[in-house]
């Protein structure tokens, strides 16, 4: 990892802005991800958008979309939490698809279950209208640790 | 391009959105087996500083891939949905690369179908990532409440 990201995201964190986190990344602007600290949590929202739509039938957004916003939702709990800054690298992601993501935004949150030296362990949930009711839930069990 | 190339790729990526988004090329498709490419888009990627792409693009192919082999297993046009996806992170993509996904449906029951697949570059023995998932077969179009995967 060189050091562009990793002075990026120490400032993001040192402004106290997750957002920095997100603009950094390409896929994140890609996917509509925005970041926000609603008292002690960071939430990370992806905005509908038309792009991310698996079945235009329902319409129900793409499972991948999904994944992928359960994916980045622990790594950048990860990142705003550690004291230090390592980028995780996730090693397994499994998700469980529990509703049909409608066309609309969608949350989600992680929780770190355990911080080991070299390993993570994180839980995350997405939900849309009614946070009881999570459209997915994953987790991710990620690398924390310089190579 | 055959007519079942052009017909597969109108089906599982141009009249898929986000498929769409991503470009992604339906190679083939048939007896319980998929094969698409996720050409590289700087777009996707993950780490500015390697130019590797995000793990979630993949996780979008694997999952896009694995529902085509499922459709490509029945003997029936049947809505299905994702149950679970696990993804196994191997190695970053190289940057600059396209990936490659096959999956494979190597068992489908009344209710359930389950999948393997793999992302490489141009080894499936080095692979990227590799995944299991499993899929609900026979979904309602919107009253199971569960999401449908590809078309």
């Amino acid at each position: 990892m060189s050091q562009g990201l990793v002075d990026v995201f120490a400032e993001a964190k040192r402004a106290g802005d997750p957002q920095r986190l997100l603009d950094a990344v390409p896929y994140s602007k890609f996917l509509g991800l925005h970041a926000e600290l609603q008292g002690d949590e960071l939430i990370t929202t992806m905005r509908y958008a038309s792009h991310l739509i698996g079945n235009p039938a329902l319409p129900a957004l793409h499972g991948g979309t999904l994944g992928a916003l359960l994916e980045s939702a622990a790594i950048f709990e990860l990142l705003w939490r550690a004291e230090t800054v390592v980028l995780p690298k996730t090693i397994t992601l499994t998700v469980d698809y529990l509703r049909s993501g409608g066309p609309v935004d969608t949350h989600a949150r992680g929780v770190v279950t355990r911080h080991g030296r070299r390993v993570a362990n994180v839980r995350v949930e997405a939900w849309q209208a009614d946070r009881a009711a999570p459209v997915a839930t994953a987790h991710a069990i990620c690398l924390v640790m310089r190579d | 391009m055959t007519a079942d190339r052009e017909r597969f790729q109108r089906w599982f990526s141009d009249s898929i959105p986000h498929n769409h988004a991503l470009a992604i090329e339906v190679l083939e498709v048939g007896k319980g087996e998929a094969r698409f490419r996720l050409p590289y888009d700087a777009r996707l990627v993950g780490n500015p500083d390697l130019g590797v792409l995000h793990g979630g693009a993949i996780t979008s192919l694997l999952d896009g891939t694995s529902g085509a082999a499922v459709f490509a297993a029945l003997a029936q046009l049947t809505p299905i949905a994702t149950l679970d996806l696990r993804i196994d992170y191997l190695r970053p993509a190289d940057p600059g690369r396209d990936v490659f996904a096959r999956a494979t449906c190597y068992k489908v029951t009344r209710n359930v179908a389950f999948t393997r697949a793999v992302a490489y570059h141009d080894d499936e023995a080095d692979a990227i990532a590799s995944s299991v998932g499993t899929f609900m077969l026979g979904t309602k179009r919107g009253g199971a409440g569960r999401p449908e995967g590809t078309p």
